[in-house]
């Protein structure tokens, strides 16, 4: 059987495994369309959350960031796992408790006002389409190169595939899809790692695996990587950083972000009690983190192993590098995958200094003593998970494996962006702010035709990406970190806090945030807008405009409290509704107004 | 009823307190073992490199598990004890 008709088997049935769930999982009331009925099993949440929150970037992207920057990547991890527990412990069970279907029904009625309500719908709307936009994308880079359709096709066959499920089944087809999806994506990604980990250190663990001895040069893997990359003129793998601030501000960004993020806050309203939001967090961080634990050691392996690949005499005991690094691989002997790659365009080479050598290195270091003019591979990031199979020269089913499972991961994470922008569109425009009198016939209507709206936005933005696609990432955790994050929080743990104090600090917030995010990447991302050069000689104090969100969080609590205290306490039915979701007692399923 | 408020104000000091232990020990691990303190801990060798650059990729997602589980096991026991659990 060809590779090809491998991996159509494999993505088919992983489809058909959706779509039958999607017509068992129909969605017969709002209830069912908002929260899945309001009866998922915590672990089965944890599950779905997992599968929700890792993305095409974690699953395809965050191995080859690892790879690229190590050490100093870190904050990639800490950020995207340590807002678990912050939203843990400071919002999920509360939201929970107040029962009700989205989060800006939570900032509208606890904050009494619709204008609070509207930027919650904005910032919501505004973070999740463009953090959709990644996935889309995603799910097109996947299928051309797994299934050889064109990108465009891809992206149609994707946006066909969750409009099927997601339209349809709602929150209860996209939990028990996004469960199956996790399933997928998770063996995809462990297989390839442990066989890897197995090859270069004798450890079927990932996770240990990196931290032990590399069987063919003797010594640990970490200090062989270090050695490596440093011999081609790269900083040590594990090297230190020198910016703590910007990276511990960036690592803080990434936190309070994902614990902002709507469409990861609404999945703890699918569980039938406040106890088990607390539980499902636990399970989702635990599910998640048997990717995240893994990540590194693909990355350093990943590493390794293309470093050896072009400089075979660097992989065993090395007495001096200087030598080992003047034989690098004939580009006619390179190996199979590199061949695979190159037609995707996604690995290059340029033979600089025509010795129809490979030198692959870190070229602003000058190495012209090694009759070397400059680096001479270069290897798109993305594709050390999707070609690790083939590095490892793992049979056919894996590769085909790889790619339903970052197909699964680029699916799961849309369709759980759309059910949030659908239901602020149709619940909370709609419903709450327009119509209150729709019935629920009429809002489950809306629901759906807001989703196939959002789908359509979605696969058009995924066809046609704006120039900023890249560094909208920023934007989203930007967004939800400085604007929703911090009213969530003082709505529940402020008694005080009222609707001026909440309003002013989210616009705040907001609107500081995105000030120093366009002055360095340009007004709205219009390329040459930008009124400062991106380099961190500009940055205030060394902030990148990544790290910014966790000073946009301060500024809006900061704003929000001395607006507050300023003028009036909020009304006592207020007060009585924030002591009221403080506590789990009488919680009930989540319900309509 | 002023016995049932004393008592929801008695709970929600002990959450309170019990998310500031929780948020201290995250904040340790990730911001001071992983990143800032990572110097300091540099003469502490784990396979290949140092306790820091473990932190940083593997020991603060661990510790987040283990500090999620705990907070869930301690409310439960806190909801039981004020008797407001459902």
């Amino acid at each position: 059987m060809s590779q090809f008709a491998i991996n159509l088997l494999f993505v088919g049935a992983s489809f058909a495994l959706y779509i039958g769930i999607a017509i068992w999982a129909r969605a017969g009331s709002t209830k069912d369309f908002y929260v899945a009925g309001g009866g998922v099993h915590p672990i089965t949440n944890g599950m779905a959350t997992a599968a929700d929150w890792m993305s095409a970037a974690s699953f395809i992207s965050m191995a080859g960031l690892l790879a690229s920057g190590g050490y100093a990547n870190s904050t990639f991890l800490m950020g995207w796992t340590g807002g678990y527990v912050i939203l843990a412990m400071l919002l999920a069970p509360y939201l929970r408790k107040f029962g009700k279907f989205t989060v800006p029904d939570f900032i509208g009625d606890r904050f009494y006002s619709n204008t609070a309500r509207f930027v919650a719908i904005v910032c919501l709307i505004v973070a999740s389409v463009t953090y959709v936009i990644g996935q889309m994308t995603g799910a097109g880079v996947a299928f051309s190169r797994f299934l050889e359709v064109s990108n465009t096709w891809g992206i149609w066959i994707a946006a066909l595939i969750v409009f099927l499920y997601a339209v349809f089944g709602g929150m209860k087809g996209i939990t028990y899809t996004q469960v199956a999806q996790y399933v997928v994506l998770i063996i995809a990604y462990t297989i390839p790692a442990v066989f890897i980990a197995m090859q270069l250190t004798g450890n079927p663990i990932p996770m240990f695996g990196m931290f032990s001895t590399h069987t063919e040069s003797g010594i640990p893997l970490l200090t062989k990587l270090d050695e490596v990359v440093n011999a081609l003129g790269f900083r040590d793998y594990t090297a230190d950083v020198d910016n703590k601030l910007n990276m511990v501000l960036f690592t803080l960004s990434l936190m309070v972000g994902t614990a902002g993020l709507p469409h990861v806050i609404i999945r703890f309203f699918t569980v039938p009690k406040v106890a088990d939001a607390r539980w499902s967090a636990g399970w989702a961080l635990v599910f998640i983190a048997l990717l995240y634990l893994t990540a590194p050691a693909v990355g350093s392996m990943a590493r390794l192993n293309l470093a050896t690949t072009v400089y075979p005499e660097m992989a065993g005991q090395v007495e001096n590098y200087e030598e080992a690094a003047r034989n690098p691989i004939l580009y006619e002997d390179r190996p199979e995958w590199v061949r695979t790659w190159e037609e995707t365009g996604l690995i290059a080479f340029n033979d600089l200094n025509n010795d129809g050598r490979i030198q692959m290195y870190n070229d602003a270091t000058d190495y012209s003593d090694r009759g070397w003019e400059g680096n001479e591979l270069t290897v798109n990031n993305d594709i050390l998970v999707l070609a690790n199979p083939e590095i490892a020269n793992l049979p056919g089913w894996v590769i085909g494996l790889i790619a339903a499972g970052g197909i699964a991961a680029a699916l799961s994470t849309a369709a759980g962006l759309l059910l949030a922008i659908s239901s602020a569109i149709s619940h909370d425009l709609i419903k709450t702010m327009i119509n209150p009198k729709i019935s629920e016939k009429g809002e489950m209507l809306a629901a759906r035709i807001s989703m196939g709206g959002a789908i359509l936005l979605a696969t058009y933005l995924g066809l046609n990406p704006p120039g900023f696609a890249a560094q909208t990432v920023a934007l989203a955790f930007g967004i939800a970190g400085a604007s929703l994050f911090p009213a969530l929080m003082m709505g529940i743990f402020s008694k005080r806090m009222n609707s001026k104090g909440a309003i002013c600090g989210m616009l705040a917030g907001l609107i500081c945030t995105l000030l120093y995010i366009f002055t360095y990447l340009g007004w709205f991302f219009v390329p040459g807008t930008n009124m400062l050069a991106n380099t961190p000689d500009n940055w205030i104090l060394g902030i990148s405009p990544l790290s910014f969100g966790a000073i946009g969080a301060m500024i809006n609590f900061a704003t929000a409290f001395a607006v507050s205290s300023a003028t009036e306490e909020p009304p006592q039915e207020i007060q009585d509704l924030v002591e009221s979701v403080r506590y789990p007692k009488g919680a009930g399923v989540a319900v309509d107004h | 009823m002023a016995d049932d408020k004393s008592n929801a104000a008695e709970y929600w000091k002990a959450n309170v307190r019990l998310i500031f232990g929780c948020l201290a020990v995250w904040a340790f691990v990730s911001y001071g073992c992983a990143i800032l303190f990572r110097p300091l801990l540099a003469g502490i060798p784990v396979g290949g490199t140092d306790l820091g650059f473990w932190f940083a990729q593997q020991g603060s997602i661990l510790t987040f598990i283990v500090l999620i589980f705990f907070y869930a096991w301690r409310m439960n026991k806190l909801d039981a004890k004020f008797g407001l659990g459902e």
